[in-house]
């Protein structure tokens, strides 16, 4: 049985058809990387599965339990959904960290007000530093958002993620907003956590990157799945037309493994 | 002579602090209800509040002191029974129009991130706009709403139109009954303080939000 799947994925913007008949699974521990051009409905897809867009139709599970009926599950209330959003996290291309909190505390808010009392105080705070550390920024707590570079920022963003320890932790283009000196060391902290059971969602650009992370690609074109593999048949052994096409045209995946 | 023109004045001067002071305190909550009124996303709560808001900045605040003194007594046949409770309710209602427009102006430039970053935190609604966007919001209105209190002090002058003996009536009649010139120096020194003190207060209120870099 998958870990997580998605089963028909509609989504339309107007008249635009953004997502149209998304459906995968993955296994616990997977590391999923999600190609495609822009435009193609890459970050729709991960803000339905994070709950902050409305897919039109399709189903989510998580273990085998139904998570989400877009027929139904989007009038349950207020709470329940927050609940159900609690199985995912996402990491977004702009961080969007809260500029009052510093690093520390960005890590410890969502905990902190979910899990309140107290006697976790401690042990929340603990945890959100031993994460900061594990993300090489130990020396940066207690910096305020607009102190740290943005490869910091985006650190500290992935820590706030996993402090909550979602079932399935999601990335929407993490580096995109980078210079290209600062990519290398958010790539590195999102490829340390790579365990058999994170399993996570990465949509990028960087094919190099998705080529060493990935158990799986899946390459969309025009919202749907074009191609969808392990990385080696993706990458290298590309079938679909609009697949070698896009690849070609980066051209950067000789297979120079590092 | 000298002390019964100044105790006419500190009545004036009592006059101008009590407008100033009720004003800003029923305003500046109120303001925050309308501006959550004109966010609404019940259509008619909307169209209603952004009405009342835009007849309130479009037309002289002289005017409105005016109508409610006058309106309730000639309309309802229930006359305003004091003149300072007319200048209260009219300037209450009048600042918290424009507070209304600093506060939504100061919440929609919030960037969506901010709230979407809460949600997939899994917070609640209100802890998202109590921890995550009410201290950016105060941040971001704080200048525009020290301008307008600095304009509440002098727009307290106001209130005579109905009669109401504030700082600078109180230095006329004292002007012209005696042909005195000081007390105007006395009522514009007594202004320059208020503003000043006011401008020191908010400056010092700023820096206490630096740490934030919205
Ligand atoms: N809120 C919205 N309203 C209308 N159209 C939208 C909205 N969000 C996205 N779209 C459209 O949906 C399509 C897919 O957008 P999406 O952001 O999912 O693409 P993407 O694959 O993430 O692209 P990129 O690589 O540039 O990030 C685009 O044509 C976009 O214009
Ligand atoms: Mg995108």
């Amino acid at each position: 049985m998958a870990f997580f799947e998605i089963q028909n994925f509609k989504k339309n913007f107007g008249t635009t058809e953004v997502l149209n008949d998304i459906s995968f699974r993955m296994e616990k521990g997977e590391v999923l990387a999600i190609i495609g051009a822009s435009g193609s409905g890459k970050t729709t897809l991960l803000r339905c599965i994070n709950f902050l867009e409305k897919a039109d139709c399709g189903r989510m599970f998580i273990d085998g339990k139904l998570l989400l009926d877009a027929q139904t599950t989007y009038s349950e209330s207020e709470e329940q959904l927050r609940q159900k959003r609690l199985h995912f996290g996402l990491v977004f291309q702009s961080f969007n960290l809260f500029p009052q909190y510093t690093a520390l505390q960005n890590v410890m808010l969502a905990p902190r007000l979910i899990y309140k009392s107290s006697e976790n105080e401690k042990e929340i705070e603990e945890q959100a530093k031993r994460l900061l550390a594990r993300v090489g920024l130990s020396d940066k707590m207690s910096n305020y958002p607009h102190e740290l570079s943005g490869g910091q920022q985006q650190r500290v963003a992935i820590a706030r993620a996993l402090i909550l320890n979602p079932d399935v932790l999601c990335f929407d283009e993490p580096t995109s907003a980078l210079d290209p000196e600062l990519t290398g060391e958010v790539l590195k902290v999102i490829k340390s956590l790579k365990s058999k059971d994170r399993t996570m969602i990465v949509v990028t650009h960087e094919m190099e990157f998705a080529r060493n992370i990935a158990d799986k690609v899946l390459f969309m074109a025009n919202g749907m799945i074009e191609e969808y593999g392990t990385a080696d048949e993706v990458f290298l052994f590309p079938r679909s037309e609009k697949t070698k096409a896009f690849l070609s045209k980066l051209g950067d995946v000789k297979g120079n493994e590092e | 002579m000298f002390l019964q023109v100044l105790a006419q004045l500190t009545e004036g001067f009592y006059n101008t602090l009590l407008i100033f002071g009720v004003t800003l305190l029923v305003s500046l909550p109120l303001g925050l209800i309308v501006a959550f009124g004109s966010m609404s996303k019940i259509l008619p709560i909307k169209v209603i509040t952004r009405l009342f808001v835009w007849i309130i900045r479009g037309t002289p605040l002289m005017l409105q002191v005016i109508s409610v003194f006058y309106l309730p007594g000639l309309l309802f046949y229930y006359p305003m029974r004091s003149r300072m409770t007319a200048v209260l309710v009219a300037f209450i209602i009048n600042y918290a129009a424009y507070f209304s427009e600093i506060y939504r102006g100061g919440i929609e430039s919030i960037p969506r991130g901010q709230y979407e970053a809460g949600k997939v935190l899994g917070l609640t609604k209100w802890q998202i706009f109590y921890h995550v966007i009410l201290i950016q919001v105060i941040k971001r209105i704080l200048a525009p709403i020290s301008n307008e209190v600095i304009t509440l002090v002098k727009d307290t002058s106001l209130a005579r139109v109905i009669a109401i003996t504030e700082i600078i009536m109180a230095a006329e009649i004292a002007v012209s009954r005696y042909a005195i010139v000081w007390p105007l120096f006395f009522t514009g020194v007594f202004y320059l303080l208020f503003s000043g003190l006011l401008t020191i207060l908010f400056d010092k209120l700023e820096k206490r939000f630096d740490y934030i870099k919205v």
